[in-house]
């Protein structure tokens, strides 16, 4: 009740941090798609480099978030942004880029050989085949790791409130360190909400993108 | 015209070279199907796949209507060749008329001309284009999906086509009437059609040469009669089969071997001619016809003798009749199935047009084997 009555009092602050939250995963996972997709697509080439880059990218989802903000700090601090949004985004664009990259990855090595076959034997070249035929195929699978990789982020910049990037994190660091179970409560449904919210978006933008004749 | 000269393919494994396609020479001339058989591992998709080079050749040469295709870089050349394969391949992101269009589009074709091939094609193997134009390969049968895969082949209206194993995938029956529909539209198309097959009753129907390969290398190419008649190693008899000259009767038509001239008598005729007529000839039996010249029945010579009646009231029901056109192995078949000698021929009007029997089946296969005995 009071967890109602405070979110009631303060909506317009709590829609300020979401949309605060918003920005800094739109932006880190937009990057994300930009490098992640074409190093998938490039990594298909050759198995060896592949399966180094899959490797490295697997490590990096495994240092735990707050860890990540700590070692930025000194780094980005040489140019003045060692907190704040720029870490949140970096840190973000980092771990997005294994279910983006292995997405990419497994769904383009996935094209049934026989169409890749079909498309070189009736003479399109390399980009043509990867633009008519692979992307269209593999976008379902890409766009699977881009939500992935959008619910996961939205807990990880939840922590960015410690390094002062703000988002609804903000609720839950203060509802912690004020013992106030309305912020904290209020900040963790939000952040939920919110990934629910943006896997059920993004769910719409892959029906969109899936070509017709792949579902029906 | 598609000649191969010293056409030759190596791989380098960890267990030294393998020679896949050892100094193939060959030559299909224009127009015609060219079926490249044997069994699995023998060079005949290497040597296939080496003409559109999805597998590079490592010497040799090869020759499209004359032109030494070695000038061609591999993304011009393979625009000028059609290719089908046994997986289809359409690209199921696309709609059936966008799969047709790719080769014609890539090679410039505006948008209008283009999808006006793709409806002339559709319409020609009989998909109707309204139905099939917007619709996606998953949408359609097998059988749908292999006839588009031929006219995406088709649809820049190359000289040369290359089909590897293309109707493998598909069921017996389906199989049976998409060759059929094949060779009726390579009869006017006439292109020159390489063809990858390890079925030799699909290359002996298809194919107006036979190209037999083992390991790499050609052991006969002839015509389908030839090989099927003198196979010319015990190889290339092994493979064609020990009932090579039963798949002889699939190359012959009832025609062919029919005797026009067999005696024929009108329903209503007297017995006493009919008698008479086989008094005079070699033949045993007399075909009674209808008014419209049809085949209604037959009378014997024995029981035609010394019978006052008409032919109509003794003659016997014919057993079966087979068309003109139906190949000897249906004749042959129909014989056996109702333990006759002889069988009278239908024209398409259901006239009557002669008489097959045995004799002349076996004559007619075994004439070769004469001759190549007298030689």
């Amino acid at each position: 009740m009071e967890t109602i009555q405070f979110v009631a009092n303060n909506l317009g602050t709590i829609g300020e941090m979401a949309v605060e939250h918003i920005s800094i995963v739109a932006v880190a996972v937009g990057l994300a798609i930009l490098t992640g997709v074409p190093l998938g697509i490039a990594i298909t080439q050759n198995r060896q480099v592949a399966d180094t880059v899959l490797y490295v990218a697997s490590i990096i989802v495994t240092i735990p978030s707050i860890a990540l903000f700590g070692l930025m700090i000194p780094v980005l601090s040489l140019i003045g942004q060692g907190i704040g949004w720029l870490p949140a985004v970096i840190a973000i664009l980092l771990y997005s880029q294994l279910p983006i990259v292995r997405n990419t990855y497994t769904a383009i090595t996935n094209v049934d050989p026989a169409l890749r076959e079909a498309a070189r034997g009736m003479g399109m070249t390399a980009a043509q085949r990867l633009w008519r035929v692979e992307i269209p195929i593999a976008v379902p699978v890409i766009m699977a790791g881009v939500r992935t990789a959008v619910v996961m982020n939205i807990g990880v910049a939840a922590i960015a409130a410690y390094i002062g990037a703000g988002g609804l994190g903000v609720l839950i660091s203060r509802g912690i360190t004020q013992t106030d179970s309305r912020q904290l409560i209020a900040g963790a449904i939000a952040v939920s909400l919110l990934a629910i919210l943006a896997d059920w978006a993004l769910l719409q933008v892959q029906k969109r993108l899936t070509p017709a004749g792949l579902t029906r | 015209m598609i000649r191969l000269e010293n056409l030759t393919k190596t791989f380098d494994t960890p267990n030294g070279t393998v020679v896949a396609a050892d100094k193939v020479n060959m030559e299909v001339p224009s127009g015609e199907i060219c079926i490249l058989l044997g069994p699995s591992g023998c060079g005949k998709t290497t040597a296939l796949k080496m003409i559109n080079r999805l597998i590079p050749p490592s010497s040799g040469k090869i020759f499209i209507n004359g032109e030494d295709t070695s000038g061609l870089n591999d993304i011009e050349l393979r625009r000028k060749i059609g290719y089908v394969i046994q997986q289809i391949g359409l690209f199921p992101n696309m709609t059936i008329e966008e799969n047709i269009c790719v080769v014609p589009r890539l090679l410039g074709w505006d948008l209008k001309r283009a999808r006006a091939r793709a409806a002339e094609l559709l319409a020609l193997v009989g998909l109707e284009p309204r139905l099939f134009l917007k619709r996606y390969p998953k949408e359609l049968s097998g059988g749908q999906q292999q006839r588009v895969g031929v006219i995406r082949a088709l649809a820049a209206d190359p000289p040369v086509m290359l089909m590897d194993e293309p109707f493998g995938a598909i069921d017996p029956i389906n199989r049976e009437i998409i060759q059929d529909e094949f060779l009726k539209m390579q009869a006017t198309l006439k292109k020159t059609i390489m063809f990858v097959s390890h079925d030799i009753d699909e290359a002996v129907k298809m194919g107006d040469k036979i190209a037999i390969f083992r390991a790499g290398k050609i052991e006969q190419y002839d015509a389908p009669d030839r090989i099927l008649a003198h196979p010319v190693n015990a190889f290339v008899a092994d493979f064609v089969g020990a009932d090579r000259t039963l798949k002889r009767l699939r190359l012959i038509t009832a025609e062919e071997v029919a005797d026009p001239d067999a005696p024929v008598i009108a329903r209503h005729g007297r017995a006493a001619d009919a008698a008479a007529m086989l008094r005079n000839s070699d033949h045993r039996f007399l075909v009674v016809i209808d008014a419209d010249h049809r085949p209604v029945g037959y009378v014997t010579a024995e029981e035609a003798e010394g019978s006052s009646g008409l032919v109509g009231d003794l003659a016997h029901p014919l057993p079966a009749t087979v068309p003109v056109r139906a190949d000897l192995r249906a004749v042959v078949s129909e014989m056996f199935a109702h333990d006759t000698l002889w069988l009278t021929l239908v024209d398409d009007g259901g006239r009557f047009a002669g008489v097959v029997t045995q004799p002349a089946v076996t004559r007619c296969l075994g004439e070769t084997y004469a001759r190549a005995n007298a030689a």
